[in-house]
């Protein structure tokens, strides 16, 4: 990966995989980094300490001694104390710049407690390396690779169990509200389901039984497929993919429709078709039901809506929310900017799907890391009539001076708390639409 | 006292500079008589978690002054924390006086691994221009991250090259994290940065500008300085680019905490002859006093500064003798960086409350200054007695969690963020005032009473969370003593 000139970053460096642990019930990452790099990842997310994460995690503080001689000693020493202090299921230690340019062999280390039985992983996380949508997938098949191992002797394939790879924790705002109704959707046809991270799993326990799912299913237009090729590779389960967050009834039913004919044809799930459309047909009606008031609203309301809008996001969201917008709310999406940093092999097909929306509309699509020049194209654009910002905090301020509406949505944003919202599947669609109009009405009088 | 050198483009860390430590556990008075006798012996420890960096602490005296730009020279994470300050800038600029705060400009060079092989020099030239051009700014500061550091990138050579070209200063900050083990020592690259490149010989001294070195607190010193004839330059958060430049002919300078503003005070009286107040910061009713007759007396308003005082008093004496009354006996516990924990032992013990232990994170023994008068430690102790356990804790959480768990006070008070949670998880009532000016003077002991009054009344919500609160600590720790992780004695 080179570098190159980044304002108002939505996304952190590698060792914000940090939290992809932290997102594991009673599991502990341990830093070989510098003293600042816990307290960046936490001053980035913000309250996403979780169980031992932000002042907690045990770190080594990298100091010049360390820089010269080496951290390999120190870092023995806080993993011995991290056992003494801390009650943990899981440790995974993740190393930073300095331990990574100056050359520790942590995986020697990290070996030799895991010989002792330690629960413990290494997985190489140095900020030059990548960004945390990367490096997620690094911390994740570090954990397969060195602490699930092979399967259970004697445990078997279970039918129609599957791994769900759908989010990059925290770095979602809403991953814990989107994987509780992934799970609720999954299960609804049929499906049992390893959600691996967050309340909802099982913790430890229920990774341990990633090798006996029967596939793995991945929401993302790019980042966490590292992980389902992997575990293609390793445990030779095939994987479903869904390249965006299925947002609202369209979207989730395509969704669910796709995953229950993957399942029967590429795996021994055995879905029955007449229960998944059942399911189907339940939710959507819950769904439209809602969205017929939503309509009255929309049609009736006489003081002045948006009609459009323009997303600062990452590839899933601009994607996710410009077709639930368009299609199920009538907001037409306008200048849309992926702010992930998206590797130029995915862009083509990201820039597809979205072009795929509409057959009568046209999309102005960038792929722009730096937020700053985003900001710099709305600040000069000019559309008619009222106008919504989804984006960070960061556009707080941008949209004021529009006079837009504004959602925050996306990281970093200290203007919005958001514990178990979730944007994902039909009841996520709901709360989209409760946001927005939330924000807008907010407005009036 | 340590020798402000501008032709070095490094400013040395606390440690080696001051002397300052990260581990000690003892009584306050061994710590302000081992630092008086030369005698200050750091403690490592073996189990350490997550501390601060010198680059955050540099880049917060950098990126809320209104006019520049901040990049940040290393990796994308190294500046993930940064939002935060622009979040506060628009959030205080009210309080300053700014009707439409700006958005902060903060970049990253987003280096790679191409740049930690080959080198990041040309990466920032190129990151300088670009910046320049977007944002105009009235000067750039570079800050350094460990990356950065250790590949050995040509920082200052670089931004030289783009300063004589753009025209607008280039202010290079050299806060490497692995550095110093203080993170405080970011304050003091941030000021020697702006001392080298920003800060200008006096043209017209005025005799009425007083220099405040402070963080983002609300503007009270207009309306106090006012009534003694002076006007309040504060430095470097809402000030901008040429304000910093004129700040050398100020007639004083004066620190609300010295752990920030002790270089930047130092360098104005080394350099310019500003001099800087060596008292301590005004908390308490003893260094209110204290401060504001030194304050008088440098600026020749002895006489005002009666009638201010006299006035203070009669308005406020009445209600913090009520305070005192109410808050008798209670017993508090402070966690907080150095010189502003100092001020809320003083505000604590002031308003009749004990404070059985203190968790504070490094000790300076004295500050650039080298004057022992301003030993904020050392006065609050001679004004109000002894604190028992007090220790630096170099912001371990650990710590922090096995002392309130032995001590349970009736109030945790707390300067910095992630350390009043364990103080709620534990059912004691905690408060953390953002606002550095809030428990100043006469109306701070009243604004601090009030508020530790209705916190410790309010607690049905911390006994609710303590009933809930996930604990991750293992029972063995808390059978253990705090301190069961310091080494013995010097590394």
């Amino acid at each position: 990966m080179s570098g190159g000139l980044i304002e108002q970053a939505r996304y952190t460096c590698a060792i914000g995989a940090m939290q992809t642990v932290v997102a594991i019930p009673k599991a502990l990452p341990i830093l070989h980094s510098g003293p600042g790099c816990g307290t960046m990842v936490a001053g980035f997310f913000e309250r996403a300490t979780g169980y031992a994460g932000g002042s907690t995690a045990p770190c080594t503080n990298f100091s010049e001694a360390e820089v010269v001689f080496g951290g390999e000693e120190r870092l023995k020493e806080v993993i011995e104390g991290s056992y003494s202090v801390l009650d943990s299921d899981l440790q995974v230690v993740l190393t930073g710049c300095t331990a990574d340019i100056v050359g520790d062999d942590t995986a020697r280390i990290v070996r030799e407690f895991r010989d002792r039985g330690k629960p413990i992983v290494h997985a190489e996380t140095a900020g030059f390396k990548s960004s945390n949508y990367v490096s997620h997938s690094v911390v994740v098949n570090a954990i397969v690779d060195q602490f699930v191992g092979s399967p259970e002797p004697g445990s078997d394939r279970i039918d129609g169990l599957v791994n769900v790879f759908a989010t990059v924790p925290y770095q979602d705002p809403f991953w814990k509200g989107n994987l509780s109704e992934l799970k609720r959707l999954l299960k609804g046809i049929g499906l049992k389901v390893n959600i691996l991270f967050g309340q909802e799993s099982g913790g430890v326990g229920e990774w341990k039984s990633i090798p006996n799912a029967s596939f793995n299913v991945l929401v993302s237009p790019w980042y966490g497929l590292e992980i389902v090729e992997h575990l293609k590779e390793k445990y030779g389960q095939p994987f479903f993919r869904f390249p965006y967050i299925p947002i609202g009834g369209n979207e989730t039913t395509r969704f669910l429709r796709d995953l229950a004919a993957f399942a029967n044809e590429s795996s021994r799930a055995e879905l029955d078709p007449v229960k998944v459309e059942a399911f189907i047909s339940r939710e959507e009606e819950a769904f439209y039901l809602e969205i017929q008031s939503l309509a009255s609203f929309l049609l009736e309301f006489r003081y002045g809506l948006p009609a459009w809008t323009q997303i600062l996001h990452d590839s899933s969201y601009v994607l996710g929310m410009s077709k639930f917008l368009l299609h199920e709310v009538g907001i037409v999406p306008k200048e849309l900017f992926v702010t992930d940093g998206v590797p130029e092999q995915y862009q083509g097909e990201i820039s597809a799907l979205l072009e795929a929306t509409s057959e009568k509309k046209s999309f102005t699509l960038s792929f722009e890391p730096d937020a700053g020049k985003a900001q710099e194209t709305i600040r000069t654009s000019s559309h008619n009539g009222r106008g919504l910002l989804i984006g960070s905090g960061w556009e707080k301020a941008l949209a004021r001076e529009k006079g837009m509406d504004y959602l925050s949505a996306a990281n970093p944003s200290p203007v919005r708390l958001v514990l178990t919202t979730g944007y994902l599947g039909y009841r996520g669609g709901l709360r989209l639409v409760e946001d927005i109009y939330d924000r807008v009405l907010a407005t009036y009088s | 006292m340590s020798a402000i050198n501008l032709k070095a483009n490094e400013v040395q860390i606390r440690e080696v500079r001051l002397g300052s430590i990260t581990g000690f556990s003892g009584k306050a008075s061994e710590l302000v008589g081992c630092a008086r006798k030369g005698k200050l012996g750091d403690r490592g420890r073996s189990f350490t978690q997550c501390l601060g960096c010198s680059t955050s602490n540099a880049a917060c005296t950098v990126i809320l002054i209104q006019d520049g730009a901040v990049i940040s020279h290393g990796p994308v994470g190294c500046s993930s924390c940064f939002h935060e300050f622009a979040f506060t800038y628009l959030v205080n600029g009210g309080n300053r006086g700014l009707d439409a705060p700006t958005q902060r400009r903060i970049f990253s060079t987003n280096l790679g691994e191409r740049e930690t092989v080959y080198g990041g020099n040309q990466i920032l030239a190129d990151s300088i221009r670009e910046v320049y051009a977007r944002t105009k700014a009235k000067a750039i500061f570079i800050v350094t991250t460990c990356a950065s550091g250790i590949i050995g990138d040509d920082v200052s050579g670089v931004a030289d090259e783009a300063e004589a070209e753009l025209g607008v200063p280039i202010v290079p900050i050299f806060c490497e994290g692995f550095r110093s083990k203080i993170w405080t020592s970011g304050f003091d690259a941030g000021y020697h940065g702006i001392a080298r490149k920003l800060i200008k010989p006096p043209v017209n001294k005025q005799p009425d500008l007083v220099n405040i070195v402070n963080f983002w607190g609300a503007d009270i010193f207009t309306e106090l300085f006012g009534r003694l004839g002076l006007r309040p330059n504060y430095l470097t958060p809402y000030s901008t680019v040429d304000q910093i430049a004129h700040s050398s002919e100020a007639v004083a300078t004066i620190q609300i905490c010295a752990t920030l503003g002790s270089y930047y005070g130092a360098a104005l009286e080394q350099l310019y002859g500003v001099p800087e107040i060596k008292v301590s910061a005004p908390y308490g009713i003893a260094q209110t006093d204290r401060w504001f007759r030194e304050l008088g007396r440098m600026t020749g308003k002895e006489k005002e500064v009666e009638v201010l005082l006299a006035e203070e008093a009669e308005r406020y004496l009445p209600r913090i003798a009520e305070l005192r009354e109410r808050l008798k006996g209670k017993k508090a516990h402070v966690t907080a960086g150095a010189s502003h924990g100092h001020a809320l032992i003083a505000i604590l013990r002031e308003l009749g409350l004990e404070v059985k232990g203190a968790s504070i994170f490094h000790h300076d023994p004295l500050y650039d200054n080298g004057a022992i008068s301003a030993d904020a430690l050392q006065n609050t102790v001679q004004d109000y007695g002894e604190v028992p356990r007090y220790s630096v804790c170099n912001k371990q959480e650990f710590e922090l969690v096995n002392v309130l768990n032995r001590e349970r006070p009736d109030i945790l008070l707390a300067r910095h963020g992630g350390m009043t949670l364990w103080g709620g998880k534990l059912g004691i009532p905690s408060l953390l005032i953002g606002d550095e000016h809030f428990g100043m003077g006469y109306k701070g002991l009243v604004n601090y009473g009030e508020k530790i009054l209705d916190t410790i009344e309010n607690d049905e919500f911390v006994k609710n969370l303590a009933r809930h609160a996930i604990n991750p600590y293992s029972s063995w720790w808390f059978k253990q003593a705090p301190d069961a992780f310091m080494k013995r004695g010097e590394e």
